[in-house]
């Protein structure tokens, strides 16, 4: 026993560097939303290009939709938007956009510049449903599964190993 | 030359003036109220400095300037009007964004290690010193070196 003394310290760099990598690789950004597994909170709002007509939750249940929450301010959102696009083309599930703390002018010049791959946009000029849903770094995007609930949650811009991976797999499991 | 001289103490007391009024221009900017009710704004802000700002992580929703710390502000103040409790409103923050939301984080399981993993490695720390001090203070003398005199050590360093 005696002789294998000198190892301790080797133990103990060992778990120190096992709690450090798995420190460096974590993304603090990225803050695990309490929302997944819980029903998506409630809204009712206007769309972007039509202020007399409103959209709530309830009026999506029963289907499984993606929310991508993006701005005109957002560069990030700029920047996934084809990706946006294609989840749209690939016909899984529709795409509904939230326009955060926008002006209806200026996110509709958005779409009309850059493609619309939106459903709807529904209108959330005072962020009010953004604190609802936890929003806190545009571009986020959510899933919400057939009874509502919220199934994934992506914070900051697509990538295509996130559409690949994780948001096309969960789409086709959901719809199945 | 009078005139230069003059030019130059009237710049000086110009950027004297400026340095002093600055700050003051920018405090009055910080602190712009939002309602104008002392006692409402003083609980607000109590209530911000135990939320965490989620877009600046290391900053209070009370310090932060962001946009979505200055709604969360706007949401607490709301809140308080209509006279929810600060547990309320701090339920609120954490069904949206989590525990991570709160400064102070519930001790529960999963937070065991940080509320009391830096006290166990403190008291690890002391009972392995106190072994290690022991242990050395039963050793005979001559298992240690002999103190080396202070005035020796600069002749056994290399030269220059």
């Amino acid at each position: 026993m005696k002789s294998l003394k000198f190892l301790i310290p080797l133990a103990i760099f060992l778990v120190l560097a096992g709690f450090l990598a798995v420190g460096l690789n974590l993304n603090p950004r990225e803050v695990p939303s309490p929302l997944i597994g819980k029903p998506a909170p409630a809204f009712e709002l206007t769309k972007l290009d039509a202020a007399d007509q409103k959209l709530k939750r309830d009026d999506l249940l029963g289907k499984v939709w993606v929310l991508n929450v993006w701005a005109s301010w957002c560069a990030p959102c700029r920047e996934e938007h084809p990706l946006v696009m294609e989840l749209a083309r690939r016909k899984l599930a529709p795409v509904y956009g939230l326009n955060y703390k926008d002006t209806r002018p200026a996110g509709m010049a958005f779409l009309t510049q850059l493609g619309n791959p939106y459903e709807a946009s529904l209108f959330d000029a005072d962020g009010r449903v953004g604190i609802d849903w936890g929003v806190y770094g545009v571009p986020e995007t959510f899933v919400v599964d057939k009874q509502g609930t919220i199934r994934f949650k992506h914070i900051g811009p697509l990538t295509p190993e996130v559409l690949d991976k994780k948001i096309t797999p969960l789409l086709k499991e959901l719809n199945a | 030359m009078p005139d230069a001289v003059n030019a130059v103490t009237l710049l000086r007391r110009l950027l004297l003036a400026l340095s002093i009024a600055l700050p003051l221009v920018a405090s009055a900017k910080e602190a712009a109220p939002a309602s104008d009710d002392p006692v409402l704004e003083a609980k607000v802000m109590r209530i911000s400095a135990e939320l965490r700002c989620l877009v600046c992580q290391n900053q209070t929703i009370a310090d932060s300037h962001a946009d979505l710390a200055q709604d969360l502000r706007g949401q607490v103040r709301e809140m308080l009007r209509q006279g929810q409790s600060e547990a309320q409103i701090l339920d609120y923050m954490t069904q949206r964004y989590g525990d991570f939301v709160l400064y102070r984080p519930p001790v529960k399981s999963t937070t065991t290690l940080l509320w009391y993993g830096p006290a166990a490695l403190l008291i690890g720390g002391v009972l392995v010193l106190i072994l290690v001090l022991r242990r050395r203070s039963k050793l005979p003398d001559d298992r240690f070196e002999p103190d080396a005199p202070d005035e020796a050590a600069p002749s056994d360093a290399p030269a220059r």
